[in-house]
């Protein structure tokens, strides 16, 4: 039994169980069928997320963010006063996360694709686009470029997921796609 | 034998017990129970909490309680529990004495002072930080302290149970064989908690030093990368610890052997070898971590590592299956299973622990550890549906079932109110069951974890989820009652077993505690030359969801965003 020495003392000679063997066997095949999925996707599948990341510090990237935000402001939402930003198709748009809140609101057009660029201002941060969920950890120190293309319209909150402290329930955000 | 009257030979079992070593197994383990209770009772009040209807904790306390009840059960309850494995599974089965019980006084001292000190620190309110801690957030100081000291006890628990395996072999206490099945499957869980616990002190001795202002930065992706090498590693101990567990539940309940030594070994070896250093499936959409990496690590091209949980899953069964036959349950395919002992809370915790760790653990880790599926699933409510159902499902489930075997031979105790007994591992499994599924639903619906209010309550924007995941947020609450339930009757039983159960004293009892080994060979059982063909079907099923749940996922991906 498995609690004493093996009664076989040369149990590596003896031969394997037939079930067990086919199942080694079906087992490797299935193992091998999963890990040629990845790769295959990166051909072949629409969500793949790039591995384009650069650091930054969170002085640099607010200026990015302002930048966007003062050039393509339509109109300003809440009684924050959140710019809402409507950037041309194919550009650049920055989002930056921080206590507790997403800035700024952007505005996108379906079926158009976007260089989405996240990075956070203090602590850890998990971008949650829903209710698509699209899940991101976005991370101070670095800034993480995505190919975005919207391919439903309405609009969209981005929760936080990654818990930043005590008003975590309070960071939200918000997508807009026409 | 180095000293006789050092050991003392169970009457119902045959097993001889070092008495140091006992003394040490009795402590740690009772030790770990004690912070399962703890971090039980801080479950009820989480799970009450995520339930929106009642919405029980303000924000600080759930946080606070949400980081001591991970670090409690997660790390505490489990590595004292393992601890007494290892003793076990080294000094008791080898019948040998343990290595410098000495050192192992210490290390279970250190342990005890690393967990009330990381305790006191969290219930202190400033180190609300979640069990990962990560940078830049930051806790006090003894919070770390508390954790460091903890593993460089559990630590010297290592070394002391290789230190047994030592002396075993060089005075031949077991004969000049190889070590039982079951001790190699804890050497594997050894093996890998040494890696662990270097990786633990290598990324929190720096954050201590950090938060005391002598380290002036710690990079928060390095953080991640190293803490889950440490956090991802501790899962592998529990699962090699388990399934050693089942080995011996199998063993004790119906004298079973392993299908062939060979295979199982070989399994137990492909944790050690394929276990995922810097585990990336924590970090599948960091940024800055490439994609090949990613996925080169998950799987080591072939996922071997999950291939050998694979195989467990066919050879414990497999092993209880061809025992049952050799006693003559040998009609169809299922007489073997259908008039197994199922009041017997140790095989029905072991074989609850199987079908929970392997079906819902098992499945659901695999599919959300894929690269590119994981973004549809990272940080949301699924992934402590997952865990809950290996770390619950699979090894505390496991861990109970064993506790109940171990207290009439270790404490020689009755275990009380054997009725409830053989109740409980269905209480507990079913409510677990139930929580990590309906979790699970409420993640894929985007419900997120660590999270205190999913109405927003203050926020400036807002967002509404279907209420759908309202009503599995619902039946999660439920499962938590049931659950807590559960895994309550445990501990009231197993402690007043302890205190008060029927002595057995020193005299073989008529009801037998250990079954006899059945014969060696396969021969003359199964259904047309195949030996086990339940276990077979059994593991087809298993393979066939696995699949389907696999494709579905890859399906629902492909009808989000395009990302690239
Ligand atoms: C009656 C049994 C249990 C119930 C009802 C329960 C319930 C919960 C709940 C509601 C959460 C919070 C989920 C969230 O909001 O993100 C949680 C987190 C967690 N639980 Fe349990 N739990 C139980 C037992 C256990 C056990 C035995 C373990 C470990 C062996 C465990 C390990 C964890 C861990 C590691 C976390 C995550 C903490 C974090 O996010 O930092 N739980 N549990
Ligand atoms: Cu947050
Ligand atoms: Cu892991």
């Amino acid at each position: 039994m498995s609690l004493t020495p093996p009664s076989e003392r040369l149990w590596w000679k003896e031969p394997i169980e037939r079930v067990e063997l086919l199942w080694v066997g079906l087992a490797l095949l299935w193992a091998l069928i999963m890990f040629v999925m990845m790769p295959y996707w990166h051909i072949y599948g629409k969500q793949n997320l790039s591995n384009e990341a650069y650091r930054t510090t969170p002085e640099q990237f607010s200026k990015k963010v302002d930048a966007m935000v003062e050039k393509y402001t339509v109109r300003k939402e809440t009684a924050r006063g959140y710019p809402v930003v409507a950037p041309p198709a194919g550009s650049d748009v920055y989002l930056l996360g921080r206590l507790w809140e997403w800035y700024p609101i952007l505005e996108l057009e379906k079926g158009k694709k976007y260089r989405l660029h996240l990075s956070s201002m203090d602590w850890q941060h998990g971008f949650s686009l829903q209710p698509e969920n699209i899940n991101v950890q976005v991370i101070p120190g670095y800034e993480m470029v995505i190919t975005v293309t919207p391919n439903k319209t309405g609009e969209f909150a981005i929760v936080c997921n990654e818990y930043c402290g005590i008003n975590h329930h309070q960071m939200l955000g918000r997508i807009y796609v026409k | 034998m180095a000293n006789t009257a050092e050991f003392r030979t169970c009457p119902d079992t045959g097993l001889q017990f070092h008495r140091p070593a006992e003394t040490l197994m009795k402590l740690n383990a009772v030790a770990g129970v004690v912070f399962l209770l703890l971090g039980g009772v801080l479950a009820l009040l989480l799970g009450l909490t995520r339930w929106p209807k009642y919405h029980l904790l303000g924000a600080e306390p759930f946080y606070m309680f949400l980081t001591a009840h991970g670090i409690n059960v997660l790390i505490f309850w489990i590595i004292f529990f393992e601890i007494a494995v290892l003793y076990f599974t080294s000094s008791t089965l080898l019948k040998c004495r343990l290595a410098t019980p000495r050192w192992a006084w210490l290390g279970f001292i250190l342990m005890v002072v690393g967990s009330v000190t990381t305790n006191v620190a969290v219930f202190q309110g400033n180190s609300s930080v979640m069990m990962t801690s990560y940078v830049p957030m930051s806790a006090e100081p003894a919070f770390y302290l508390g954790l460091i000291l903890f593993a460089v006890g559990a630590l010297i628990g290592c070394f002391v149970f290789l230190g047994t395996l030592v002396i075993a072999r060089a005075e031949r206490t077991y004969g000049d064989g190889s070590i039982p099945l079951v001790t190699f499957g804890a050497l594997t869980a050894c093996i890998i908690a040494i890696f662990t616990i270097a990786s633990g002190a290598i990324i929190l001795i720096p954050t201590l030093l950090w938060k005391l202002g002598l380290v002036s930065h710690i990079d928060p992706l390095m953080y991640r990368v190293i803490w889950w090498a440490f956090g991802h590693s501790s899962q592998q101990i529990n699962v090699a610890a388990h399934i050693a567990v089942w080995y011996a539940i199998a063993a004790v309940v119906f004298g079973a052997k392993p299908l062939s030594e060979k295979v199982s070994r070989m399994a137990f070896l492909l944790y050690i070898l394929f276990l995922q250093l810097a585990s990336a499936h924590h970090i599948l959409v960091d940024p800055g971590v490439s994609s090949e990496w990613k996925i080169f690590n998950t799987s080591y091209a072939m996922y071997l590592a999950v291939m050998a949980s694979m195989i467990h899953g066919l050879t414990v069964p497999g092993a209880i299956e061809a025992a049952q036959r050799k006693r003559g349950f040998n009609k169809g395919l299922f007489e073997w299973l259908r008039k197994a002992p199922w009041s017997n809370p140790s095989f029905s915790g072991m074989f609850l622990s199987l079908l929970i760790f392997g079906f819902l653990g098992g499945i659901s880790g695999v599919v959300m550890g894929t690269e590119q599926i994981n973004i549809i699933i990272h940080n949301t409510l699924y992934v402590p549906g997952h865990f809950h159902a290996t770390v619950v499902g699979g090894t505390t489930l496991a861990f109970m079932a064993l506790t109940y075997w171990l207290v009439p031979v270790l404490f020689r105790r009755d275990i009380v109110l054997p009725k409830l007994a053989s109740w409980q591992p269905y209480l507990f499994g079913i409510g677990m069951t139930g929580f990590s599924l309906f979790m699970m639903g409420a993640g894929t619906l985007g419900i997120p974890r660590r999270h205190w209010d999913i109405s927003f309550s203050g926020a400036l924007l807002n967002h509404q989820f279907p209420e759908t995941a309202y009503l599995l947020l619902g039946l999660v609450g439920i499962s938590t009652i049931l659950a807590v339930l559960g895994g309550g009757l445990f501990v009231l039983q197993i402690v007043a077993s302890i205190l008060f159960g029927k002595r057995r004293g020193e005299v073989k009892s008529a009801v037998p505690i250990i079954a006899a080994p059945v014969a060696d060979g396969l021969k003359g059982i199964g259904i047309g030359g195949v030996a086990v063909p339940g276990t077979l079907v059994l593991a087809l099923v298993f393979l066939i969801s696995f699949v389907l749940y696999y494709f579905v996922n890859w399906k629902y991906l492909s009808q989000v965003w395009g990302l690239s």
